[in-house]
């Protein structure tokens, strides 16, 4: 098996046998040894020989249906199929001989004589495998001539707005409809009719109505024009390509940017990425337009005053005016009145010198990340409880789970690709519990998959569940003594399980705080902990509560108690939301720890900063995104480095946001847009995108990823350049010439990425830290022998009820969630062809709650908070439970976070979006706040499209 | 930082580390919480509220954790 060397961009045609044992076969007079269950077609072409194909290909479990990859055996009669025929011991394979030439031509002539003949004018000339077939067969005529009945004249389908379907090319080699089923498990093609009436169909339905997802694996599983992405149509075939790193959710997908010049005319999934193996997402394959977006913003901008018209500048301008601001404020406030925030869709690079700035050059601790209002419970309840800020697992460890627990989190929208893996799973037979107040996909709604156990629990009593899923697991004696002896305190282990078997953590005790039946608790518990390999996977709805904390340490909690850690199959795998939230938090970006979660207080390793950068550190926590906001809203903070990130749309009760930011005297935002955030800006940077810059992603498994630039900046500079030229500025030159360098730097600072730089990068792919002397190609799973912090520790998870409660005037719960073509606050998204399947955000409501408020589908409903109030129209559905509402906040005009509140999680402050007290009424005019927000965002998006000249006006 | 946001995030504080049995434990854990995620400016600002309103509306264990393992 080791001799065997893949090579990148080839298709052997069928999938890879995993098989330990090995057969030797010959494939033309070429001897080879294989893994058992290895098709012939795959053994051939690992020995070099290509047999024609066109139904088969690697991604796909083979067909046997083009007759094309025929072949002779020795000893053996007739032709069998090379894709469909395993290989075996001492067998003589040819796969060129007269009679096979002959069956080959005769196949492509039926293709062909039913094909329109317009090579030179199509759109995948030069990248078809119909066309390559034919010269490969060595087709010179079609006896039967074109006249016959044929398929030319169907109809195109071109209402997907990133591909189209044109089945006159199509040869029904059902490659697309195996990669719907297969590769993505939405199953929403088929192929209807039988025999020459056979054709591909969605379902009796254009593609954009169907079921389709628009994932594009249809459209690269084809091997011909008959599915194919408008931007090729329109370009022609790319002629370079360069691998990179989507720059959407915590999946991380490898993509190959195909290229013309500095033109992108396709994004195709890698193959060889270890996140994603060759698949992709309707964001990923095809939401990247927005890098060329008219609305991007190239040109710096200053203002004295947010009333101000914006005035473009030059970069020396607008670096130098930052840099005078800041000055100004520290002397006359003080450094603490300062502070930066990154983002998790910066680059690690970007994150690294965004905080050594604020530390070493601010003078402050005072940077956090936005990591803050998604997944720092996660930083803090894995530390806490196994020793690291990490999932545990590789995502490819859910293909040896036997139960699958997801809790609070939406796969199929908010992490599509990983998805399908998982989908991939239990359609294999993995039993899947589902802990949700919401009906998602996953529950009943998947193709060939059921959740077992569904628990749609009230919003805000995840740890009341955790601890009755314990309580069941203690009582019932499912406990794994044996792994918590070895592996763990037993002393925290006793008090844990005392607490948990208490009669209060019962199931029983706890059904009616739950709304969730206890015998369903119970047999998921039971099914959880004896089901064999148990692995649960979670998100924000673990998170985001006032009790986010306790809930992943109770997560932590069980799967130790059960043995589910440190092998392949287990574990405890958060979802992080963006693609770079596990990078951002690694690279040091809260205001309490260090680059590799080192804390600030700890002298050993601030000495460690201190000599490399030169500079005194403070030993002192600084602030969090909360605590900024809040101390601005009293006028004791002053200035903000905002890069990448928008928090007025992205965080909690928007006007406090808004109030804190109008009251800085400098807010610096650097971003591909005008977003939010900067329409309270006095400088504005332009960023670069994902494509115009190279550095490094670190996805949910702790994969760092390359990020490549495959095209020239448009704002002339790659972030990190940017905030190094504030520093230079400012007095203090960090002199990097490439992104590569400040990987080395944190390589040399950090234990757990002490291996890593770009040319392993590049070598390996990608690395899962830690990657160190003992790990120098990284470490897939983690805590195998031992915790990260020795013994694993378990905590007392004591439920408390969140103090956000319903009460007459405010009813209902609303909880906030995403969609699968949406992506976070939208800026990406919203400038792309996705708004054809999300254009405004909806609110969800039962049709109990709707009916009792004479609601009907599409009313504008106002909904009002203790925080604030919003309008939105109502979609009518049971995937909420009665007393629930739920909606996304992809648009800013939505105002979502206008109605959340402020109420944060005990442990980091991350923002308890998933529990708000409303009311709903019918409304027939937008709330106060969006009409203000129009007239508001009107404003200040005429100051930017009217610039005013550096003659016209200067900042005083 | 207004004085009652800083009671309501130590109070929950308090209420996570009431369940632990060993409570000289949990007063210990609390401070431990408070000043590693906590600015000192915040700490001060909570210590002095304590100290001048004698612990009106804190937790008491917080209480406990400010006057005997709070840097300040």
């Amino acid at each position: 098996m080791d001799d065997i060397k893949y090579k990148a961009n080839v298709d052997y045609g069928t999938p890879k046998s995993v098989a330990e044992k090995q057969v030797t076969l010959n494939i033309d007079g070429v001897d080879i040894s294989v893994p058992e269950g290895t098709s012939i077609m795959h053994a051939a072409q690992l020995a070099g020989v290509t047999v024609p194909k066109l139904c088969a290909t690697d991604s796909l479990e083979p067909f046997g249906s083009c007759r094309l990859c025929l072949v002779e055996i020795e000893g053996r009669r007739g032709y069998p199929a090379s894709c469909t025929t395993s290989c075996v011991e001492g067998i003589k394979v040819h796969t060129q001989t007269p009679k096979l030439a002959d069956i080959r031509r005769g196949v492509m002539e039926l293709y062909i004589s039913d094909h329109p003949l317009d090579c030179l004018t199509c759109a995948t000339n030069g990248d078809c495998e119909l066309q390559d077939m034919a010269g490969a067969v060595g087709l010179r005529e079609v006896r039967y001539g074109y006249d016959g009945e044929n398929h030319l004249s169907s109809a195109k389908d071109e209402s997907n707005p990133y591909f189209t379907f044109d089945p006159s090319k199509c040869i029904v080699c059902s490659r697309c409809v195996r990669a719907c089923e297969e590769t993505q498990g939405t199953f929403a093609l088929t192929i209807e009719g039988r025999g020459f009436g056979s054709k591909v169909s969605a379902g009796n339905k254009d593609f954009l109505e169907s079921e389709c997802v628009s994932c594009g694996a249809c459209v690269q599983a084809c091997p011909t024009a008959t599915l194919i992405e408008k931007t090729v149509i329109e370009a022609g075939v790319p002629e370079h390509s360069i691998t990179t790193t989507c720059a959407y959710c915590g999946v991380g997908c490898s993509f190959n940017a195909e290229m013309k010049g500095e033109e992108v005319v396709r994004m195709t999934p890698n193959k060889d990425g270890g996140a994603n193996h060759g698949h992709a997402c309707v964001k990923g394959r095809f939401a990247w337009g927005y890098a060329t977006h008219k609305d991007r913003m190239i040109k710096p901008m200053i203002r004295k005053r947010i009333t101000d018209p914006w005035q473009e500048v030059s970069w020396d301008e607008a670096i130098n005016y930052a840099a005078s601001e800041i000055k100004r404020i520290e002397a006359k406030y003080g450094k603490d009145a300062m502070g930066g925030i990154t983002s998790s869709r910066c680059t690690n690079e970007e994150v690294y010198v965004t905080q050594k700035l604020v530390r070493a050059v601010f003078g402050t601790n005072n940077v956090d990340t936005c990591a803050r209002v998604c997944h720092s419970p996660t930083g803090y309840g894995l530390k806490q409880t196994l020793g690291e800020s990490a999932g545990t697992q590789t995502f490819d460890s859910v293909m040896k789970s036997d139960v699958i627990m997801i809790i609070g989190a939406n796969p199929t929208d908010g992490h599509p690709v990983f998805a399908s893996q998982m989908k991939r799973r239990l359609r294999e037979g993995a039993k899947l519990i589902i802990a949700d107040p919401r009906a998602i996909d996953l529950v009943e709604n998947s193709p060939h998959i059921r959740a077992d156990y569904h628990l749609n629990l009230r919003p805000g009593t995840n740890v009341a569940l955790i601890s009755a899923l314990a309580h069941v697991v203690v009582t019932e004696g499912m406990v794994k003594e044996d792994f918590v002896k070895e592996r763990c305190e037993w002393g925290s282990y006793v008090v844990w399980r005392d607490f948990v078997a208490k009669p209060e953590n019962s199931p029983e005790a706890l059904e009616k705080e739950l709304g969730v039946k206890a015998d369903t608790v119970r047999a998921a518990a039971r099914m959880y902990a004896t089901g064999g390999n148990a692995a649960i996977y979670y998100g924000l709805g673990v998170t985001e509560h006032s009790q986010g904390s306790t809930m992943v340490m109770g997560i932590a909690n069980l799967a130790m108690a059960t043995g589910n850690l440190g092998r392949e199959g287990v574990g405890v795998n958060p979802l992080r939301g963006q693609n770079n939230v596990q990078g951002s938090c690694d690279m040091g970006s809260m205001p309490h720890e260090f680059t590799g979660y080192r804390h600030v207080s700890d002298d050993a390793t601030r000495a460690l900063f201190e000599a490399a950068w030169g500079r005194p550190l403070s030993s002192e926590p600084g602030l969090r995104i909360p605590n900024m906001l809040d101390l601005a809203s009293e006028g004791r903070f002053k200035a903000l480095y905002c890069v990448g990130e928008d928090i007025a749309q992205s965080d909690p009760n928007t006007q406090h946001v808004t109030h804190a930011l109008e009251n800085m005297e400098c807010v610096i935002v650097q971003d591909l847009f005008l977003n939010e955030t900067a329409m309270y800006a006095h400088v504005f940077f332009p960023g670069a995108s994902f494509l115009e810059k190279s550095g490094t992603f670190t996805n949910a498994e702790r994969r760092i990823s390359p990020v490549r630039r495959v095209m020239t900046p448009k704002n002339s500079f790659e972030d990190w350049e940017i905030t190094a030229k504030l520093s230079k500025a400012l007095g203090y030159p960090m002199r990097y010439s490439h992104a590569s360098e400040i990987m080395d730097e944190i390589a040399a600072l950090t234990p757990t990425f002490k291996g890593v730089s770009f040319k392993k990068i590049d070598e390996l792919g990608s690395i899962q830290w830690p990657c160190d002397d003992e790990n120098p190609a990284g470490t897939p799973t983690m805590h195998v022998d031992e915790f990260v912090r020795g013994k694993g520790k378990f905590f007392i998870t004591q439920y408390v009820p969140t103090t956000e409660k319903v009460n007459a005037k405010y009813p209902l719960i609303l909880t906030t969630g995403r969609i699968l073509s949406q992506y976070n606050v939208g800026a990406q998204t919203r400038r792309t062809k996705n708004v054809e399947w999300h254009k405004e955000d909806v609110v969800e409501i039962h049709p109990h709650d709707a009916e009792d408020r004479g609601i009907h589908e599409g009313d504008w409903v106002g909904i009002t908070s203790r925080a604030g109030e919003t309008v939105l129209r109502a979609k009518i559905t049971e995937r909420v439970q009665p007393g629930v509402i739920y909606t996304t906040f992809h648009h800013p005009e939505s105002g979502a976070n206008v109605i959340t509140t402020d109420n944060s999680d005990w442990a980091t402050n991350c923002p308890e979006f998933k529990v708000t007290a409303v009311q709903v009424t019918r409304v027939n005019q937008l709330s106060d706040w969006q009409q203000h927000y129009k007239t508001f965002s009107e404003a200040q998006i005429a100051f930017a499209n009217k610039k005013l000249s550096k003659n016209t006006q200067q900042p005083a | 930082m207004q004085t009652e946001q800083l009671i309501k995030m130590a109070n929950q504080i308090g209420d996570f580390f009431e369940a632990e049995p060993n409570q000289s434990q949990a007063q210990e854990d609390i401070a431990n919480h408070l000043n590693r995620f906590w600015t000192l400016d915040m700490r001060r600002q909570l210590a002095a509220y304590a100290k001048e309103k004698n612990g009106t509306g804190l937790h008491q264990q917080v209480i406990s954790a400010i006057s005997t393992h709070l840097k300040v």
